[in-house]
Order: C-alpha cells, then structure tokens, then sequence
C-alpha cells in the first residue's frame, strides 16, 4: 500500500511505487504481492509512507534505494526493516504497527474510514468495503422523508464551516414544490493550511458522489455539481473517474440500480477565488457569472442555482451522509457532544511534530489534539497559539488548551470551526505578524461587493501593517478594534462576517504584543524585520567565515581570523547567519540599539 | 400582506416588497448610496443597514435586498445601525474624499474626521454605473475587474468599448466622480460646511428619538457647533 495523496506523490512516491513494482518482479513475486496506490493517510509529515498488509507494518521517509532493502528483507525474508519504522520523537524503540503510533491511535476514522485501505481509482475496492450499500438501502427502502428525518435526527451539521443542521437545510429544500432541484458539493477548499476536502476527494471520491445520490433521492434532485477548485487536480481526476466508473455500473445516471431514480453529476472546475467558497458566490460561478455573493434570504434552499431550490454541501457533509444512513441516525449521534454530533477532520499545520490530516470525534480538547495526536511542538520549544477556522477564526492561547472543541465552544472564545484548518504556533510567532499575514489574505480575497469588507480588511490591514513597522500610533488599537467589530457587523457574507476575528482574537488575548509594537518599537518574539537588526558581538565573534557564506545578499564584512560585521543597509534580516553562526556570536537587537563593533 | 413591526410600529408591506421599500412607503428614512429604484438592488455600500431581530440574536442587514418578512421586528436607527453607517460613511470619504454627495451624508451623520490615510480616488465602487449601463441603457459596456483591493470598474481589457455609445448615464448617476464638494478645503479635508446632525440622544437612548423617525430633520437634538 503505497500512500498517493497529495503530501507523498510530492515526496516522490509514485517514483518508490515504480521502484517497488520493479524489485517485486526482479524477486518474482508478483503473484503474491500487489503494489496499490491508496488516498492520504494523514501522517503527512513522514512521507512517503508504505504500509505492508496483512502485517500492518508502518513504513516512512522512504527512499529509492530503501526499496530494494525493504523487498528483500521484509517480503523475501519475513523481516520487518527497524530503521524504516516510526520512532516517537525522545523514544529509541520504533512503533512497527500503525494501529500503536500515538498519531493514529487517537483518531477515530469515519469520513477517512478507507484512507489508506483502498485504491481511490478502483470501484470495486470501495464497493467491497461496504461502498454503495447505504446508496441501495436509500434507493430502495426508504422515503425521502424518511431520509430526511434520519440526518435530521443523526444531529449531522455541515462541515463547511457555519454549522447549519444539514437534515434542516434538506427538509427546505425538499417541501419546496418547484422542479427541477439541484445539489451541489462545495469542494472550494481555500484556507491557507487546510486540506480535509482535497484528502477526501482524493481518497474516497466514491462516498461524497454516494452521499450526493443520498442527498438527490432526499430531496428529488436529478441533477447534481461537484465544485472542485482547479489547483486540486489529483481531486478532479479521481472524481472525474469516480464519475465515469459509478455511470459505467450504473450507479448514477438513469434509473439507478433498476429503483427508477434518475441522477447525474457534472464536474465544475473552480477558478481560485476563496470566496467562492461561499454558497451564494458559488452557485454563482457555477452559472458562470463572477463569483459575488449576494444577501440571503431568499435560501438556495428556496432559489439558488438558476433560481431553483437548491442543497449545497461541503465535500466532508456529503462523505459522512452514507455512513449515517448504513449504520443509522443512533450510532452517529452517539458520538460527539451534546450539540456537535460525530467526528470532524482538521488538517494539524505548523510548529507541530505531526503534521497531517485527522479525524477525531467532536469535543475532544485541543491538548489531546496538539499533544496527544500532533506529538507537541518540535525542538522544545513552547506552545503559544493555535489557529482555527482558517483566515476568519481566530487564534486561541496556551490557556484555552482544554477547550472542547465543537461549534459553540469555538465560536464564544472567538474562533470559528470553520472548514477544520488548525494552524500551531510556536513562541517564536508574532501575533501582530499573524495577523497581519491573514488581513492581507483576505483583503486580496474579500470579493469587494460591500464597503465593510472590502475597505476594512485594506484599513485594518494598513493599520497592522504600520504597527509591525513601527509606525504604530496611540489610538490605533482602539480604532482596529472598532474597525473589526463593524466589519464583522455590517458585511455582507461569511467572509466579511469573520474578517475581524484574526485582529480581535489576537488584540484579545496577545493585546500585550500590539503595546509592545506600538509602546517600545519591539517585537518580542522578534519577527517583525523592521524593528529588528542583527550585529555580530565582537568578542565571541571567531572569524570563522561561515555567516558571510550564509548570507544571501552579501551583507558581511571580514576576513579568515578576524572579527566579521554586518553592513546594515544590506541586510535584509533573514536571519540565516545566526543560524549559521555556532559560537552564538550574532544577536538580535531592538532596530535603535547601538551597534556594538 | 405581510405583517411586522418597524420602530415599534406595525407596518404592512406588499408581497415582493423589501424593508427599504416598506420603510419609505411609511416615510421613514433609511440613507442609500448604491440604491437606486430604477435599477436591481445590490446592498454594496451598507449604508442602509438596519437591526433585525429581538433580544441577543440581533443582526445588520442592508434594508434594500432583504424582503419583508412576516413578524419581523426591526430597528432603522439603534446605536449599533448609526456606528455602522458612519464607519462607512468614512471609509468611503477616506476613497473619494472630493465626492459632494458623501460630504454632504457626513455632516448629516455627524463624521466630523476621517482616520485612515485619504486615497483620492474617484470611485466607491457602488456599481451604479455598471448596473445603469446593463439594465436601463442595455449597453453592458463596463462591468467590474478584480477583486479586493485591486477591484475596478472598467471597460474589458481597459480598451475603448464598442459597446460604448458615449451616453453619459454612467457618469450622469455616479455618486462620487461629478459633482464636487464647495467647501473651504474640499479638496484635501471634510469641510462640514452643511453639518446639520449630530444627535445627542444616542448617548442617552439605545435609539435615535426623533419625532416621526425622521433622522436628523427635526433638529431638536442638534449640538451647539464650535
């Protein structure tokens, strides 16, 4: 099993694919072993990551030449290879199996049930794992109200980001009288550090275009869109032969399975725009007009695409739909908290040890996530906030670890769930830099309709962007905060609606660093190139040369022997001679400090 | 007829009416920008937002696209409407400080200064030209590029349009780029030579207590001007 999302394929795993295939058939074994490309296994971090089944053994960092070593001993000789395996960071022992390491052992696999289990490509393989059961047992037993009442009552709510009970969103859609109804799947994924939609589309396209067949019969659609950003082209790929495979077996198109149901499904191709993302601006660019929100009511429940009742649904929302209609509404609503049911997958981003895609049942509290599954932060250093929700949620401090995570919680410490992008922070993090970071994010991607969106992310943006330079005034914060709350008031969208919760979050809980800018011109975590300068302290200084070796633009003096120093109007503050240095002989210092030579 | 109370008073819209038409037909006043009658609403410029709902769960909404709605209850002037339509009113003054028609709505709202750095620009992109040009004139020659802060209105690919028949509608109902404020500085400052407003019951009274919800007309609350 040779994972082929999109995290590994970039590490080169179809070249160890190749690679394996190869040295399986020099040894002749090839009708003993099957080499199979499976869907993202979350643990992003360790790619490429080669499973061997039935055994279960993990095996990461792969390389090329690994292969041949790894054929030999493990398939040949029966000899699991120890220096493949996974070694917990300060452990010495590898953990061989996957179902022990501490990043799987805590998740709880719903939506991503056949990650890394079947081949995304291949029909069969997710039909043989229960796929389309919950398609047939909808088709044939039971009533659209029946449906209905069974999401309704799982307690299910879209995974998009807002929350909307998706069983309420369909019982709108499905009194409406008018024909004909469309669905769309909303698989516009544009968070920076988010890629829960991407991992499921491209690990088991089959149980979102399942769930959306569910969703038509529901609310008698026949007609269905999966929306899909062009930057995801494994996605559309393996959607686009999803498609093809379930027409072919007559699973979609016209009377499905001999039920009499008519359903067909058309790929929409989106053009990079985050607030597409949106459902208004996103039935928009589906009819082919620029991608701008408009104000609801009316619903596209009521009047959507081409003004026709319409459900739209994150990727997530629809995955999860077939497993709630074959196991039933009970199981489903069992898991989770009292108004947050089942599980949600959050791409764990950052200064994190395990970086990767997890699912985990709601509720759960950031510690467990940040250190139980994500392994804590790297080189010891000292956690200081994580991001949630993407541009528009907002960033939670070390005091919150314990915070369940589910919609209300999230929403009343000033986050959002947002899609499920959770971004750690180290404490070498500028707060101010973060949030100056997502204000231009989302100045560049507010579609600029309304006047609170548009020109407040620029104005809030300008404001922070002074502070990071030193040019913060008195009076700033002030009027950031009263900026933020109006955009937040006023706009339009969702977009517009969260935009002040970057700056509010940070201005909530890192006020002290905002003072720090604006007060003393410093950036304590010493982020911020304009109010930072490097020097070189002449008396640990060994003229070793290896700082004017690393600096890229040519900003050091001195020669072999003799204590070097930095021309100040050269550099450009990246840092790279510190980290070159190992006399610890360059320091940072506030930008008016005097030089010491 | 759909039922709802406005102000505390009950109204009665028409099917297919929105909160900006009832609230007219009863004569109270709700300021617009990117409103115009002949022409789709857009709910842009947000000037027109107004307070929905009871208790906690209140939201702001732009009067002109949202429909009437049966046991609704709205508010057309609170604290929170007032705080909202001056920050927008000095946003897009801080973008075309020159335009007379925004000038004139500051000194009715009481913005006395703007705190972001001036753009003088011309346009607020209120899209009232776009929409002239496509649905009254059928020219459809100009419509916007972009989006966020590099948004414009332009001709595709910013040539000479052929669709262009020189009409003038565009510049005929734009807002910001004719007409120019008189004042002593217009040019680079708010003049407030026409400042009539600045009510000082909202810093008694959740909302403006004028007589007949006619904002800022009566005059009983005017400040004394220095």
């Amino acid at each position: 099993m040779v994972c082929a999302g999109t995290g590994c394929v970039s590490c080169g795993s179809f070249k160890i694919k190749e690679a394996l295939e190869k040295e399986v058939k020099k040894r002749n074994l090839q009708d003993e072993v099957q080499v199979v490309a499976t869907g993202c296994n979350g643990f992003c971090e360790r790619g490429p990551i080669v499973m061997v089944q039935p055994d279960g053994i993990f095996y990461q960092l792969l390389k090329v030449e690994d292969v041949a070593h790894l054929v030999e001993e493990h398939l040949l000789k029966g000899r699991p290879v120890k220096k493949l395996m996974y070694v917990p960071p300060a452990e010495k022992q590898p953990v061989p199996k996957m179902k022990d390491i501490e990043f799987f052992k805590h998740q709880r696999l719903i939506v991503l049930r056949n990650r890394g289990r079947i081949d995304p490509e291949k029909i069969e393989e997710y039909i043989a794992f229960d796929g389309y059961e919950a398609m047939a047992k909808a088709l044939s037993e039971m009533t659209p109200a029946a449906i209905i009442d069974e999401i309704l009552f799982s307690g299910l709510r879209g995974r998009g980001g807002a929350g909307f009970p998706t069983g309420k969103k369909w019982a709108a859609c499905a009194k409406e009288k008018r024909s004909p109804k469309y669905l769309i799947c909303n698989g516009d994924e544009g968070d920076p550090g988010a890629f829960m939609d991407r991992s499921v589309l491209e690990a088991d396209p089959h149980a979102v275009l399942e769930g959306m067949v569910i969703g038509a019969k529901a609310i008698g659609a026949s007609k269905g869109f999966v929306y899909i950003r062009h930057e995801y082209p494994l996605a559309l790929k393996r959607v686009e032969i999803a498609i093809a495979q379930a027409r072919e077996n007559g699973l979609l198109g016209e009377d499905i399975l001999g039920t009499g149901f008519d359903f067909d499904l058309e790929i929409v191709q989106g053009a990079g725009a985050f607030v597409s993302g949106e459902e208004t601006a996103l039935i928009a660019s589906v009819e082919g007009q620029i991608a701008m929100p408009r104000q609801r009511p009316p619903f596209p429940a009521q009047k959507g695409l081409w003004g026709q009742p319409t459900v739209i649904n994150n990727v997530e929302t629809w995955a999860t739909v077939p497993n709630i209609i074959r196991r039933g509404s009970e199981w489903f609503s069992s898991l989770g908290t009292e108004s947050s049911k089942g599980t949600k997958i959050f791409s764990l981003v950052g200064k994190i040890n395990n970086t990767g895609l997890v699912e985990v049942p709601m509720g759960i509290t950031l510690r467990d996530i940040v250190y139980g599954i994500g392994g804590g932060i790297p080189d010891n250093h000292e956690f200081k906030a994580v991001q949630i929700g993407g541009p528009s949620g907002g960033c939670l401090p070390a005091k919150l670890l314990d915070l369940p995570v589910d919609y209300e919680s999230l929403t009343a410490a000033g986050a959002m769930m947002g899609s499920g992008g959770m971004i750690v922070m180290d404490d070498k993090t500028c707060m101010v830099d973060i949030a100056k970071y997502f204000l231009n994010f989302l100045q560049d991607e507010s579609c600029g309709k309304c006047v609170s969106c548009r020109e407040g992310t620029q104005r809030m943006y300008e404001i922070v962007k002074d502070i990071t330079e030193g040019k913060g005034k008195e009076g700033d914060l002030a009027l950031l905060e009263e900026l933020a709350l109006i955009t937040k008031d006023a706009s339009l969208c969702g977009l517009g609606q969260t935009a002040g919760n970057p700056v509010l979050t940070t201005l909530r809980y890192f006020r002290h660093e905002y003072e720090a800018h604006i007060l003393d011109k410093r950036c304590p975590a010493g982020v911020c190139t304009k109010l930072i300068r490097y020097v070189v302290l002449s008396e640990k200084c060994t003229g070793c040369l290896s700082c004017k070796k690393a600096c890229p633009t040519e900003a050091i003096t001195g020669t072999l022997k003799e204590v070097h120093s930095i021309v100040q109007s050269k550099c450009i503050k990246c840092g790279a001679c510190r980290e070159a240095c190992r006399f610890e002989a360059i320091e940072q210092q506030r930008e008016e400090a005097i030089q010491i030579i | 007829m759909i039922t709802f109370r406005m102000n505390g008073l009950e109204v009665k819209a028409e099917e297919g009416w929105t909160l900006l038409d009832t609230a007219r037909f009863y004569g109270l006043e709700i300021p617009t920008l990117c409103y115009n009658e002949g022409l789709t609403p857009f709910g842009g410029c947000r000037l027109c937002v107004v307070e929905i709902g009871e208790g906690l769960r209140t939201k702001l909404v732009s009067a002109c696209t949202y429909p009437a709605e049966e046991g609704l209850v709205v508010r057309t002037d609170s604290k929170r409407v007032w705080a909202s339509r001056r920050m927008m009113i000095e946003l897009m003054l801080a973008m075309a400080p020159g335009s007379k028609v925004l000038q004139d709505m500051a000194s009715q709202f009481g913005v006395t200064r703007i705190r972001f750095t001036p753009r003088n620009e011309e346009c607020v992109l209120c899209g009232l030209c776009v929409r002239m040009c496509a649905e009254q004139m059928d020219g459809k020659a100009i419509g916007f590029q972009q989006r966020g802060h590099k948004r414009k209105i332009s001709t595709p690919f910013d040539m000479r349009s052929e669709e262009c028949r020189l009409c003038g509608a565009c510049m005929y109902i734009c807002p910001a780029c004719q007409l120019r404020c008189q004042g002593p500085n217009a040019e680079t400052a708010l003049c407030n030579g026409c400042l009539t407003m600045d009510p000082s019951c909202l810093d008694h009274y959740e909302d403006l207590q004028c007589w007949m919800y006619d904002a800022g007309r009566c005059g009983t609350c005017v400040r004394e001007k220095t």
